[in-house]
């Protein structure tokens, strides 16, 4: 049995899973894919997040992905990272930055986190204008005060996270002057049209020449960027990206959301891949490795219309749920297959589902971004000065 | 090949970085230093890169291999899979 056929049996535990810690933000950005600002009000508690740690390193998940929301506003964020990394549970978390003040910078390069932390620094504009776009006012700002904190406080190799979209892929180079600058690796990650995200991913989402661009930006980098393994579609173009090269949902990976449900991807937070919920499914272990979603994930899969095509092997068919937030069939090409196939898919019929969850903010606050878009209906007549011109009751 | 040639009589051990998580293939190695991940596809490698710190034993490659019933013709292959691991920090010569 190839490596290969194993992942997609399935492991006994996760390799990469990544916990939600909260559905609260300081931030409202336009694609966000937990569609988070408002805590859950269900959120688990500081004794049930540390009975999840204590899980984890008992089936050895070696390094678990906190996000959010922002994860650093739980009250006991600091706590529960010291928790998890006194317990074998190696700590990746991803923040926009808002609490990396010097102090807590010097904690994090301190040996209480024992070199066990890593920190990602979300960024998705090489400029404030670009990054501000999509992220809200503000929040450039906000990301390069906690990169310079934690630069000055000795902290070694932050990691600068950028959702690649059609507006910031000519800055690929801006931003790695931007790592270099800060003594930070940069970690590119693909942009999913899941959560909020299915609201601009027309808008954002980079065009076909985009993706030739970041595919040979990526060739030329190798390892020396990170990318989560979220380029696999692009292996279509040639070459596999380093990494795994496959769909992880529910076979290497899976998530765990602020209320603990286990959804089977980050990028999958819908019932249709809920697995279970670790309060009332016995625990995490058993969710991961009985549920039936997830043992229907690892049953062998078939590709449908793709399996004719040449590049099937390299790129497997492409990504769930950027298929399923389309409104694609989940055997059927990716929506950004780069070999044309995910155009025709799109202009086909089509229904987006309904997203299952929304904890975003009621009503807007100073944060939330503004897209502004040229005006594309034509005005009734060049002198309605009118407001209401047009407009019959 | 002269197979003394190999450091068989050199002993190594697992960096104290490094977890191992069995899998159904053989298994993951994880170093929490310098975050590399490496899977073991072979059982018979997981009983090696074990034995090479095993109490008792002598830390050498050759015990390592013994122990784990690897045949003598198989001796070069685990050694070159012994130096992919230490180039990664998975393992380290002890002095």
């Amino acid at each position: 049995m190839k490596l290969v056929e194993h992942f997609e049996s399935g492991l006994d535990a996760p390799i990469c899973l990544t916990w939600e810690l909260t559905y609260a933000c300081n931030l409202e950005c336009a694609h966000c894919l937990s569609s988070s600002g408002r805590r859950d009000p269900r959120e688990l508690t500081t004794e049930q997040c540390e009975a999840v740690i204590d899980e984890l390193q008992r089936m050895q998940v070696f390094y678990v992905n906190i996000g959010g929301g922002e994860p650093t506003i739980r009250p006991d964020f600091w706590h529960l990272l010291e928790y998890a990394v006194d317990h074998q549970v190696g700590v990746k978390f991803s923040t926009n930055g808002v609490r990396i003040t010097p102090e807590r910078a010097a904690f994090l390069a301190s040996p209480a986190c024992g070199g066990y932390v890593d920190v990602q620094i979300s960024l998705d504009g090489a400029t404030a204008e670009v990054n501000d776009y999509v992220r809200g006012p503000g929040s450039y700002d906000t990301a390069i005060t906690a990169l310079r904190n934690l630069r000055d406080a000795g902290f070694t190799d932050a990691k600068i996270s950028v959702v690649c979209t059609r507006q910031n892929i000519g800055q690929l180079d801006e931003f790695q002057a931007l790592a270099d600058e800060y003594g930070a690796t940069l970690r590119l990650t693909r942009l999913r049209p899941s959560g909020r995200g299915a609201d601009v991913w027309d808008e954002l989402h980079p065009l076909p020449e985009q993706q030739r661009e970041l595919y040979d930006w990526l060739r030329g980098w190798g390892e020396g960027v990170l990318t989560g393994d979220s380029f696999f579609h692009l292996a279509g173009f040639g070459e596999s990206l380093p990494g795994l090269n496959l769909c992880g949902a529910g076979r290497v990976v899976c998530l765990i959301d602020p209320v603990g449900d286990v959804y089977a991807c980050p990028f999958a937070i819908h019932d249709n891949f809920l697995a279970g919920n670790l309060l009332t499914g016995g625990g995490f272990q058993q969710v991961w490795q009985h549920s039936p979603l997830f043992e229907d994930l690892r049953s062998p899969q078939t590709g449908g219309a793709c399996t004719q095509c040449a590049h099937y092997d390299a790129c497997r068919g492409g990504c769930m749920a950027a298929k399923f937030f389309t409104g694609l069939p989940l055997d059927g090409p990716d929506p950004e297959c780069v070999q044309g196939y995910g155009e025709a898919a799109l202009a086909g019929s089509r229904t987006i589902p309904a997203g299952s969850q929304d904890h975003s903010k009621a009503a807007p606050t100073r944060n939330q971004p503004v897209m502004l878009k040229l005006m594309t209906r034509p005005p009734v007549s060049d002198c309605a000065e009118s407001p209401l011109a047009g407009w019959t009751p | 090949m002269d197979l003394d040639e190999l450091g068989l009589d050199q002993a190594w051990a697992l960096s104290p970085s490094v977890a191992l998580r069995p899998e159904p293939f053989g298994a993951l190695a994880y170093h929490f230093g310098n975050r590399k991940l490496i899977f073991l596809k072979r059982p018979e490698l997981v009983a090696v890169v074990r034995g090479l710190g095993a109490v008792g034993g002598d830390g050498s490659v050759r015990s390592a291999l013994v122990a784990a019933g690897v045949p003598e013709a198989g001796w070069p292959a685990y050694l070159a899979a012994l130096e992919g691991l230490a180039a990664s920090d998975m393992i380290a010569r002890v002095a």
